[in-house]
């Protein structure tokens, strides 16, 4: 059976160009960059070019760019290397409700370690408003840290706006931009962020491998300990070919982001006007805020979005729902919450999110699924039922 | 597919005569919800990681698709609270019939259903036939004596049945065993769960303690007599909630002969004990009653019926009442410890009949 993939909020797949560079630097330049020899000197060529890459990507300098794991550990980096840093005897720390959970749960482990933590909501279009983080500053805030583009959604935040609030309070400014990054144009100096958080898998590279862009100027102190790598903000051996990796997803976005957000948003909008047309009750969370063009939450009334998760699945169409605990099962996300949806409203919720492979015809299969899915589970769905009649 | 070695088998013997199908694991509580009940290491844990990481693997080492469905909320609406409010209301109540009765064969046949599957398939030790001559769905005791779960599926309907499959009811604990080895699956020597899922430590007080805790509402601490049938009072308890009919340990009270819980009575926060002998009762009203056999009982009827789960279903005669979901069971011996809240299954030797809930 033919399987479709539209989960690339998710994960990608590594593309063929990132993965001929990343077999070179695993074969062939597989040196250690501290190493004094030629093979060191090697791989810290690859290293340093990848660095400049990445940099021009974000329109920032190459020692702005720390490498490290991906978007978690970026995030974790950025929060409590300010954070913890800071000697005031009093901090603050501004954040949303919408965040993913490494940025959720940092905050959350910074609270219990004394810092005061506000969580400013958003619009029902899953937007904040910058005045609510004017309004939250105190004179104790360390840090304000706002997604650039939210994953279930593909709300994209004003950066740019909260750049100059936090800019004129004297205040550092983070963002995870790991939903933003080869969907949409990042411009760190435009953006007016001091930190910015971005992963390599979401944008055709591969696992494992991300960057933490931090302005230079930023006192960051380090969250973990040994050798003097990344200037001595993430110690342990470089992972070169990850970093290659990025860096070549990198050059990919930078020759092909235009176009390539043209062709994803002509796809995803033909996916919500056909359903839009042909399944009845049918919501767009979300969709009055400018969004990532590749994403796209839609809301049937009466379906289990669980259910129809899986019936998709095993008609060979990958979604997605939710969040994942830890066991797997699918637990009511925090973002539909936030955005003011019921319990049962987020549970009939899905997210599509189209990527480089998709195609008009994939798109359209889809469509005739989706909406063949919904019909289904309607007939059998007591929820639906009772409120037709 | 609960990662035991039960369910895992039906998943390798379905899978091996060629049936289409789809594994699912119910996540069904959150152990982290009472971190101070959580018994880490406890075999069985409901829904604990490691369980579904093993039903996972199966799942993997099968080919099969595998999900993991949320039935937390609803779990704790129709299994949870039910069964915390049966013991506060001096009941002792059986999860697994309500489990069975209103989540697995019912919302979670349908979410089967909705992904297009016609029937689940289950590791009850247990069996189902189709009866030609009156066309119903018959459940039959599982060959194996010692493990036949019946006396927890005697809620189900014809349509439930008719949607079910019990693969193991054949077979003997051993031989599940070993199909399991013989099919290579990773789970086949994991040891049998015992407890109630939701209650790995198998104490029942101090998991309705801090259920009620971590609501916000704690019990306000019970204080009750213990009273003996003659009206003697022979000491003070925490709570009626502690004790179950029939009950001889944790009574605190030296008088000696052994005593046993008769009855509790939750208005009064009375515990009432007595001798073995005073435990004995020649009948008792199920009430709820759900026919399996035949659709409602008309006249008298004979059959062996079984009180608990480890009971040995006795001779007795049931008896219709007017109200039609009630009926009197009048025993030829009487039995020990009739207790509120557990079950009547009326049994025709392998077959079960019907049941009902003791009133």
């Amino acid at each position: 059976m033919p399987r479709y993939y539209f989960d690339h909020n998710a994960t990608t797949p590594v593309a063929p160009e990132v993965a001929d560079a990343v077999r070179e630097a695993f074969c062939e330049d597989f040196g250690n960059p501290s190493s004094v020899h030629r093979f060191g000197q090697a791989a810290k060529g690859r290293l340093e070019t990848a660095r400049e890459r990445v940099a021009l990507l974000l329109h920032a300098m190459p020692r702005e760019i720390v490498f490290l794991s991906g978007g978690t550990e970026g995030d974790n980096l950025a929060i409590f290397g300010t954070v913890r840093y800071d000697s005031r005897p009093r901090k603050h720390v501004i954040t949303t409700a919408i965040e993913h959970p490494a940025v959720l749960h940092s905050c959350a482990q910074l609270e219990r370690e004394g810092v005061e933590v506000t969580r400013v909501g958003v619009s029902s279009d899953g937007v904040v408003d910058p005045d609510d983080i004017r309004r939250a500053l105190r004179p104790e805030t360390v840090l304000i840290s706002v997604m650039h583009a939210n994953n279930e959604l593909g709300a994209v935040q004003p950066l740019a706006g909260i750049g100059r609030i936090a800019r004129e309070a004297g205040v550092y400014f983070h963002s995870d931009g790991v939903q933003a990054v080869g969907k949409i144009r990042v411009d760190v100096e435009a953006l007016g962020v001091d930190l910015y958080a971005l992963s390599g898998h979401k944008f055709y590279a591969p696992k494992g491998a991300g960057a933490l862009f931090v302005r230079q100027g930023v006192r960051l102190g380090a969250i973990q300990f040994g050798g003097h790598h990344e200037r001595d903000r993430r110690p342990g051996t470089e992972n070169v070919p990850g970093a290659v990796g990025l860096a070549a997803a990198a050059e990919l976005v930078r020759a092909n982001l235009p176009m390539e957000m043209a062709r994803m948003g002509a796809l995803r909008d033909r996916l919500e006007q056909a359903i839009l047309e042909r399944v009845p009750d049918v919501t767009v969370n979300g969709g009055r805020a400018p969004r990532t063009p590749n994403t796209s939450n839609l809301r049937f009334d009466g379906v289990d979005g669980e259910a129809m998760l899986i019936a998709l699945d095993l008609a060979g169409f990958a979604v997605s729902s939710g969040a994942a605990c830890s066991s797997g099962a699918i637990e009511p996300s925090h973002v539909l919450t936030a955005i003011g949806l019921s319990a049962e409203e987020a549970r009939a919720s899905l997210r599509f999110s189209l990527g480089r492979l998709n195609t008009e015809e994939q798109v359209e299969r889809l469509i005739e699924t989706v909406a063949i899915a919904v019909d289904s589970l309607r007939k059998i769905s007591p929820v639906y039922k009772s409120a037709r009649v | 597919m609960s990662g035991g070695v039960d369910s895992s088998t039906v998943a390798g013997l379905l899978h091996r005569q060629g049936a289409r199908i789809v594994g699912l694991t119910m996540q069904l509580w959150n152990q982290r919800r009472l971190p101070e009940l959580s018994a880490e290491g406890a075999a069985g844990r409901c829904c604990s990681l490691d369980d579904v990481y093993d039903a996972r693997r199966v799942a993997e080492r099968l080919g099969i698709p595998y999900y993991v469905v949320n039935f937390e909320q609803r779990f704790e609406e129709q299994v949870v609270r039910p069964f915390i409010q049966e013991y506060v209301a001096g009941r002792t109540p059986i999860p697994c019939t309500l489990c069975n009765n209103y989540i697995k064969f019912d919302q979670f046949i349908e979410l089967a259903a909705s992904v297009g599957a016609q029937r689940i398939a289950t590791g009850h030790y247990a069996r189902i036939r189709r009866d030609e001559v009156s066309g119903r769905w018959l459940l039959l005791r599982g060959l194996d004596e010692a493990r036949d779960q019946t006396y927890f599926l005697f809620g189900l309907t014809q349509e439930q049945l008719a949607r079910a499959l019990f693969p193991l009811g054949g077979y003997t604990k051993p031989e599940v065993r070993a199909l399991a080895r013989e099919l290579g699956l990773p789970v086949a020597e994991k040891g049998d769960s015992q407890e109630i899922c939701f209650v790995p430590t198998g104490d029942y007080a101090a998991f309705i303690e801090a259920y009620f805790s971590a609501a916000g509402t704690p019990l306000a601490p019970p204080r009750g007599q213990i009273v003996t049938t003659a009206g003697r009072v022979l000491g003070e308890h925490a709570g009626v909630h502690r004790f179950t009919v029939g009950q001889r340990r944790g009574l605190n009270v030296a008088v000696g002969e052994p005593l046993y819980v008769i009855a509790t009575e939750p208005e009064t926060q009375r515990v009432i004990v007595g001798r073995r002998d005073e435990l004995l009762r020649s009948t008792l009203i199920a009430r709820d009653v759900n026919w399996i056999a035949f659709a409602a009982l008309a006249a008298p009827m004979r059959a062996r019926v079984k009180i608990r789960n480890k009971h040995l279903a006795a001779p007795a005669t049931v008896y219709p009442t007017s109200n039609p979901a009630q009926v009197e069971v009048c025993f030829d011996e009487p039995q020990r410890a009739v207790t509120p809240g557990q079950a009547a299954v009326f049994y025709d030797g392998e077959v079960v009949l019907g049941g009902g809930w003791i009133g």
